[in-house]
């Protein structure tokens, strides 16, 4: 424990001298890194714009009270369609991942020099490249509209349900998938009696938390023409209607939320 | 009684237990689903002459990538990687900030009802909205720049961390942050003492975690004007330069896996 005496009686540190010591050097070497990024930030930036912002914002806000609740029969379809996105996406990714996965788990790749990499190399490459431009891609090749949505949803999220999934393989206990080879099973057999049984319920799990997250991807997607929520947003805000903008952000607001809350409820139910 | 002779030699099928137990659940839910696709996919209209169209143009869009062009643009490629890092650390660092005291507020054994409730709300407005649509917004009030894109991320960093610290906070064993207590601590030693070292060595993780976010997400703000290597790519895509767009898309994809490497051996040194 670490003590340092002070006028004669023991006092306790809760760390000994040079482990604070190099705890206060790492926390300045964070805040000049810090002050450095903001500098080189600041630089960048146009202050007039910034200094009047607030009375921007509050300007903003008078336009946007009250939401023109009237067109509201226009935005249904649009919003039917961006779950659709989110949905068939996700299943899509899904049917995706699974063999992504199943060759990035160290336990069941059939190589790990050859196999292995590229999978992990499809999991990253996924992961880092956002829906957005997945989107921007796919509608110069397929055009724009729905499915080009679904399809960037669907690239984006291999990686992550991937991720997820071989980890999930990769925890599973050896002692049930040796006993079912213990009887003889083929290897079909040892992956369906073996490991799917011990990785579903993560699996369901991913997948409703995927979902979740891409209903709220979907939303975006139409500012680059691939459907959606997103397109009638961009329309609004460039025509300076705010009155609708402010109704179509309420019902992404109120979509959200209810996602969530379905998501939640089915993994609890799950785990 | 004993079992007959035949009901013994009778032969016996063993039938893998379902996943859901209730056959009427599982009954409902595979046709629920099956109705639900059927809509779905009868709303989307796909436009076939211009997917076969498209596809030996997406062909040809592919082929424009190889091979990525990194020296062209490379004064243009570096500075928009920097302005995209300066901007994730920044962010990175205002947003866990400001999302201690939101996380803190957000914690049902900390906080009175009406502090919760509130952020909770909070917490829930920042994370409903994609940080496109953020950024839109923050692109209006505070013009362009990477400002702006610091500043949405920033706030999407409070909505995904305060929320995670909340959830932790809520987890943390409350015998030693009572005995902290019992020692007559302020409600600044409490938490300091008692909560905080509870929920560091997760929190420094997820901090991590979600600088490699902030990184991907500040390669997409740059698309609505929100500064950073999204900018330099929206130009590349719209110029036509696609291999200066695949050697962006590249490094991107390097930068995050660097991120994730570095992000994963931090976390086992602090664990």
């Amino acid at each position: 424990m670490a003590t340092a005496r002070r006028n004669g009686t023991l006092v306790w540190h809760r760390r000994a001298p040079p482990a604070q010591f190099a705890i206060w050097l790492l926390w300045a070497v964070g805040a000049v890194v810090f002050v450095n990024c903001w500098q080189l930030i600041s630089d960048k930036t146009i202050w007039p714009f910034v200094t009047d912002a607030p009375a921007q914002a509050a300007d903003l806000a008078a336009r946007m009270v009250p939401p023109d609740w009237a067109s509201i029969t226009a935005l249904w379809r649009p919003m039917w369609d961006t779950v659709n996105m989110a949905t068939l996406g996700t299943a899509l990714a899904i049917v995706l991942a699974v063999p992504v996965a199943y060759c990035a788990a160290r336990n069941t790749t059939p190589s790990t020099v050859m196999v292995r990499p590229v999978a992990l190399f499809i999991i990253v490459a996924s992961r880092s490249i956002n829906a957005l431009i997945w989107a921007l891609m796919l509608v110069t090749i397929i055009g724009p509209g729905v499915l080009a949505g679904i399809f960037a949803i669907a690239l984006r999220s291999i990686g992550f349900c991937a991720k997820l999934l071989y980890e999930a393989i990769e925890e599973i206990d050896e002692g049930q998938v040796e006993a079912v080879r213990a009887t003889g099973a083929s290897g079909a057999q040892v992956t369906t009696f073996g490991i799917v049984p011990q990785v579903l319920p993560a699996f369901a799990g991913v997948s409703v938390f995927r979902w979740d997250i891409n209903i709220r991807e979907s939303t975006v997607l139409g500012l680059v023409g691939a459907g959606g929520i997103g397109l009638p947003l961009n329309a609004a805000i460039t025509t300076l209607a705010w009155t609708r903008v402010s109704l179509i952000l309420l019902i992404i607001l109120a979509t959200v939320i209810v996602s969530e809350w379905i998501s939640a409820k089915v993994r609890h139910a799950i785990i | 009684m004993p079992p007959s002779t035949a009901a013994i030699l009778a032969p016996r099928y063993w039938r893998k237990p379902p996943l859901i137990k209730r056959a009427w659940v599982r009954w409902a839910l595979g046709v629920g689903t099956v109705v639900y696709l059927a809509l779905a996919l009868g709303t989307i209209d796909v436009n076939w002459t211009r997917l076969s169209e498209g596809l030996p143009r997406g062909a040809r869009f592919f082929a424009a990538f190889f091979p990525p062009n990194f020296t062209g643009r490379w004064n243009d490629i570096s500075d928009g990687i920097l302005e995209s890092l300066y901007m994730t650390v920044a962010a990175t660092v205002i947003g866990i900030v400001l999302s201690i005291p939101v996380g803190l507020g957000a914690a049902k054994n900390i906080a009175p009802q009406a502090v919760y409730y509130f952020c909770r709300g909070i917490l829930a407005v920042s994370r409903s909205f994609q940080e496109i649509i953020l950024a839109i917004f923050f692109v209006k009030l505070l013009g362009f720049g990477p400002l702006a894109g610091m500043v949405t991320l920033s706030f999407a960093t409070i909505g995904f961390y305060g929320k995670l610290l909340a959830e932790d906070i809520e987890h943390t064993d409350p015998s030693s942050a009572e005995a902290v207590r019992a020692t007559g601590a302020g409600w600044l030693q409490w938490i300091n003492y008692g909560v905080q070292p509870q929920v560091m060595p997760r929190m420094i993780g997820l901090a991590l975690y979600r600088f490699d976010i902030n990184f991907r997400e500040s390669a997409v703000v740059g698309i609505v004007g929100a500064g950073g290597i999204g900018a330099t790519l929206d130009t590349a895509f719209n110029r036509y330069e696609f291999d200066s767009a695949a050697a962006i898309l590249l490094i991107i994809i390097a930068i995050v896996m660097l991120i994730e490497y570095s992000s994963s051996y931090v976390r086992r040194w602090v664990q």
